[in-house]
């Protein structure tokens, strides 16, 4: 039985799903009811959702569409976007929501972190690192929708975070985001080395390939978002997701 | 030719949403039941039920639904009980002191893996499963099945042969139970896509 994980991650933005590039630009993909239903179909085995609008962070999670959303996935789905309080993740549990995401709000209060795992437990809770490379190829993590820099570098806050509790570490490329051209490996490798807890490449995966290669570098799990929703050249819309046996073929037997 | 009819309890613990659309998608006509009337016109009955033992069984006893529950079971309704909905068929829990609906002869226990650092409790993942004895409930499931677990603790039955099929997680444990209508499954039907899905419509056969 594979170890490894290969998981859609999906952007949310009032109520639609969106698509990025170096988080920018979001560009409108479709209806996440309507993904989930035929992601249900290919038998995908976790899903992630992240809702990237701002107004999250002042409104919260929107739990009527998140409830919605867990009710249709026919496997574990995971949710981020403007989760600040222990109420809010009792909530999302409740509605059926398997594992929450968190991100600015693990940044600007750790200690909610260990509060988290605490009530839910660890291998509910998700901590997300958005990275971005300097000029000189040095890794700083942002927040706020890749608008504040924290100045921190990712291993540091990767190892606070697992020691603070968190269960997996979602880590996603900013600059590799939306491009397809493969994840930041050398990023990976660093996290990957330096925590025990699961970490989830994410950012920049534009085949099957790639998604080896993020295992290879030391990733438990690989993410991928344009990958799973364009095809072709010409970015035409359509979710999709490898064959079980394609995905067990080539990416068997990778994990480091 | 009619739809099967399937009533899925809701006594308080977490959301039905999942269940309810993967059993229409299974061709069921899906009912809710909420007390003790909706419970004794089912057909057949699914246990649903996540997190502590005593939290389920203290929600079975104030929806009014323990006594008609085990009155029909002893009629031969079909019950399928699901992750804690499995463990409350049990007699009791390590997890807690009240005592489950005892239909069958089983108990939980806690997965322990002090000196084995290596694995996480609880047991979240998926994870396929092997088969014991027969049973229409696994009838025609594929062997590389596979399904998503998220539990802490497992049901030992005190009879070998109510133990349908196993799974390992550090040890091996019981992953389907079942005796005559009274069955069990520690997994999560309702998060196991095309697996789930076949599960459910055998249990829809019944």
């Amino acid at each position: 039985m594979a170890g490894y994980r290969v998981i859609p991650c999906l952007l949310l933005q009032q109520g639609g799903l969106y698509k990025t590039r170096q988080f920018r630009n979001p560009s409108y993909v479709g209806d996440p009811i309507n993904a989930v239903r035929i992601l249900n179909e290919k038998e995908v085995d976790e899903l992630v959702f992240l809702d990237i609008d701002p107004v999250r962070h002042v409104r919260g999670p929107d739990f009527e569409l998140i409830k919605d959303i867990t009710s249709e996935a026919f496997m574990p789905f995971a949710y981020g976007g403007g989760i600040r309080t222990i109420d809010q993740v009792k909530r999302l549990i409740e509605l059926g929501v398997e594992k929450v995401v968190l991100n600015s709000s693990a940044l600007e209060k750790p200690e909610l972190v260990t509060e988290i795992a605490a009530t839910v437990g660890a291998s509910s809770l998700v901590v997300s690192l958005d990275v971005r490379r300097s000029l000189l190829g040095q890794y700083s993590v942002w927040m706020r929708s890749a608008e504040v820099n924290t100045r921190n570098n990712p291993v540091d806050l990767a190892v606070q975070m697992e020691r603070l509790g968190a269960g997996e570490l979602l880590v996603t490329s900013i600059d590799r985001d939306g491009m397809m051209n493969g994840y930041d490996l050398k990023l990976v490798e660093q996290v990957a080395s330096k925590v025990k807890i699961p970490v989830v490449a994410n950012g920049g995966a534009g085949s099957v390939h790639d998604l080896g290669e993020g295992l290879r570098a030391g990733a438990s799990a690989v993410a991928a978002g344009s990958l799973f929703v364009y095809h072709g050249k010409h970015r035409a819309v359509l979710i999709n997701y490898p064959n079980r046996q394609v995905i067990d073929t080539l990416l068997e037997g990778i994990q480091a | 030719m009619s739809k099967p009819r399937v009533t899925v309890l809701k006594y308080g613990l977490g959301n039905l949403g999942s269940m309810v659309n993967m059993l229409m998608r299974a061709g069921a006509q899906v009912e809710i039941a909420e007390n003790a009337t909706d419970v004794r016109s089912a057909e057949r009955l699914i246990l649903p039920g996540v997190g502590a033992f005593d939290a389920g069984v203290m929600a079975l006893q104030t929806s009014g639904v323990h006594d008609v529950i085990c009155e029909r079971a002893g009629a031969g309704l079909p019950i399928l009980g699901v992750c804690l909905g499995m463990q409350l068929l049990g007699r009791a829990s390590e997890e807690g002191n009240l005592g489950g609906l005892g239909l069958l002869d089983a108990a939980c226990v806690k997965f322990d893996f002090s000196g084995d650092t290596e694995l996480q409790v609880p047991h979240m993942g998926w994870s396929t499963i092997h088969a014991r004895h027969p049973s229409e409930l696994l009838d025609g499931l594929l062997e590389q099945s596979r399904f998503y677990f998220v539990h802490s603790y497992h049901l030992v039955c005190k009879n070998k042969e109510d133990v349908l099929a196993s799974s390992v997680y550090g040890r091996e444990f019981n992953a389907v139970v079942g005796r005559e209508n009274i069955m069990g499954v520690q997994f999560h039907p309702e998060k196991s896509h095309r697996f789930g899905l076949a599960l459910l419509q055998n249990f829809l056969k019944l």
